[in-house]
């Protein structure tokens, strides 16, 4: 494995509010995550995994500790210097799918070339290359509303993959799923991880879909309880 | 970078083809009422001025009687004599041409046609001063004014009343108990000023009409048509002067006759016309303003509407300036298309106003330029507010939000 870690937080703390109202959702953070891992947060509700995964994905930023992605410092750059490493290294699978609505599963997949300002054939290639890899190729045409919800997520994987993203973070991605489009999607993400060598970061819930992680990080109060490299989490 | 905000931009336009459209009817509205005002007003004022000037170009008008209009009796002034329209000619400088006028309504019989209309007994010096052209025929010749011969000139009116399109040189007209050749056709001039009809006129030699007509050796009224270079005010002193003292007034005695200046009413046509249309595009420019703030209106209660879709754009990694210049494009975009549509119905408006008011249609590039303009800069002003705001959303609350 590589000896330097694509993502390492160290200590890191994050508050909500001041003084009296003031919520401490992450109590000190150390977590180093190689590339080519795939790792499962889990946790209850409120231990403080969607505040952790808002910092791996440069939406937010800490309060105290230090955020390395590849040696940068996250924790020092701006608000546009944040959605531009979102742009070239990140890609975002959420639990609603968030496609945009009345707007073509290509056009949506296309969405983060555009904003990359990648030419017209190439945005187009490689959108429909996207949808290909996760067998929507035939439904490029169809708006989100055409779509069932299995088929809304892997559009939305699409995305999140079409930028070649050194790390996909997922947010609950089966959690809007039924039991056998979820494990459909899990596989997918499977294969994503060990072909093309995306660094997969997924929250859940289910112990069945952390099973196909790699490594299993339990959150509680703000906090890593454990950390357990294996083949199956529980 | 801004063509990428333009693509996003007409995509969401095109997503909401509906709310689009009503959120441009505003501006269309708007544009296309301050145009029409205008262009039609600029029309108007084109029309009237138009009008007065083909009554002839520095003229000035002499009636007997203290003031114009009613309320003021007239008929105890002394009329003027033919003494003081030569008076006029030689004592007063500056001067192109003076022509007396006496008008007298009669009925005009030609062959099984006959039509009521104005004679006007004056001299040769009344195509100059009244800016008239012959369409046929010639003027009258000195004998004829000398000797008071029935010739006579008519206008267009006349001449469709009674000859239809035949030509009327040669043929003779019965006035009253008396026969006269029509030796020139006037050429045609419309509508008068006051909405009279110009062409509606019979011009006879001075004499002719004062011995066979009115029997009287009086003038109702003279023409005075200044040269380019004449001051106005300069020529009416001196033509008081000389009337005055003609009429043998006191010093202290009110004038028993006035003098009207064509070019000052003209002004104050034009000035009052003006005023109308300032008004008119006034209240206009407050409905584009209303439209203005209907995009507003729109932008903003989009921007809550789509504040995931924000938050998924922000997500994926658009920058801050790319969300606010998609936003702001949409507005402009909006407003921009709502103006060129306003503009092509405001045309249409125009042209069918101007034809059915049988007014010049004058294409106005200006306020044309200037409407547009006003609409797209609309768009910016209306359309900053809310883009900034959904710039700025924070993209984890932009997500979250339902």
């Amino acid at each position: 494995m590589n000896p330097e870690p694509l993502v390492e937080l160290r200590g890191i703390t994050r508050t909500y509010g001041h003084g009296d109202v003031a919520f401490q959702a992450l109590r000190g953070i150390d977590l180093a995550i190689a590339a080519g891992e795939f790792v499962a947060v889990m946790g209850p509700s409120g231990s403080g995994k969607s505040t952790a995964m808002n910092l791996l994905g440069c939406l937010d930023t800490p309060s105290s500790g230090a955020y390395r992605f590849r040696g940068i410092a996250v924790e020092q750059l701006d608000r546009n210097q944040r959605a531009l490493l979102r742009r070239r290294c990140l890609g975002f699978v959420f639990q609603g799918f968030n496609l945009l609505a009345r707007t073509t599963a290509l056009e949506n997949v296309e969405l983060p070339l555009l904003y990359r300002g990648e030419p017209v054939a190439e945005r187009h290639a490689a959108a429909r290359a996207a949808l290909q890899r996760v067998g929507l190729a035939e439904r490029a045409g169809h708006t989100p509303a055409e779509l069932s919800g299995g088929q809304q997520q892997r559009v939305a994987i699409a995305r999140a993959i079409v930028t070649n993203p050194l790390l996909l973070l997922a947010d609950e991605p089966t959690g809007n799923l039924d039991s056998q489009r979820s494990h459909e999607i899990m596989e997918l993400l499977v294969a994503l991880n060990r072909e093309q060598g995306i660094t997969v970061v997924m929250v859940t819930h289910e112990p069945d879909m952390a099973a196909y992680a790699s490594r299993c990080v339990h959150f509680v109060d703000g906090r890593v309880d454990r950390d357990s490299r294996q083949t199956s989490c529980s | 970078m801004l063509l990428n905000a333009l693509l996003l931009a007409l995509r969401e336009i095109r997503r909401n083809l509906l709310r689009s459209f009503l959120t441009v009817l505003g501006i269309v509205i708007g544009v296309a009422a301050v145009i029409t005002m205008v262009t039609l007003g600029n029309g108007a004022t084109r029309m009237v001025a138009e009008q007065i000037s083909s009554l002839g170009s520095n003229l000035l008008m002499v009636m007997p009687g203290q003031r114009l209009g009613p309320g003021r009796d007239s008929a105890g002034a002394p009329k003027f004599r033919i003494g003081d329209v030569e008076a006029i000619r030689q004592q007063v400088g500056g001067l192109q041409a003076v022509a007396p006028q006496v008008g007298s309504a009669v009925t005009l019989v030609a062959g099984t046609q006959n039509w009521s209309s104005t004679v006007n007994g004056t001299s040769n010096e009344y195509f100059t001063a009244g800016n008239w052209t012959l369409a046929a025929g010639r003027r009258f010749s000195d004998d004829e004014e000398q000797a008071g011969k029935a010739v006579c000139i008519i206008g267009q009116t006349v001449r469709k009343e009674l000859f239809g399109s035949a030509s009327p040189l040669g043929n003779s007209i019965r006035v009253k108990s008396f026969s006269c050749e029509v030796i020139g056709l006037l050429a045609g001039k419309g509508q008068g000023g006051m909405g009279q009809d110009q062409d509606d006129t019979v011009l006879m030699p001075l004499n002719t009409v004062q011995r066979r007509l009115t029997g009287s050796l009086d003038i109702g009224g003279i023409l005075v048509s200044m040269r380019d270079d004449a001051d106005t005010a300069t020529v009416v002193g001196q033509l008081r002067g000389l009337l005055r003292e003609r009429r043998k007034l006191a010093a202290n005695a009110d004038d028993n006759f006035n003098v009207m200046d064509t070019k000052q009413i003209a002004e104050t046509l034009s000035g009052t016309i003006g005023t109308m249309t300032a008004l008119l595009g006034a209240v206009a420019a407050v409905s584009l303003l209303v439209g203005g703030i209907g995009i507003m209106n729109i932008m903003l209660v989009s921007v809550t509407e789509r504040t995931r879709e924000i938050g998924i754009r922000l997500a994926i990694g658009a920058l801050e300036q790319e969300v606010l210049l998609q936003f702001l494009i949409e507005a402009v975009v909006l407003s921009a298309f709502g103006g060129l549509v306003g503009i092509a119905l405001a045309l249409l408006a125009c042209l069918g106003l101007a034809t059915l008011m049988g007014m010049p249609f004058l294409f106005n590039p200006g306020i044309n330029l200037t409407a547009f303009a006003f609409s797209a800069a609309i768009g910016v002003v209306f359309g900053y507010f809310p883009a900034r705001r959904a710039a700025r959303l924070d993209p984890i609350e932009a997500l979250r939000h339902e």
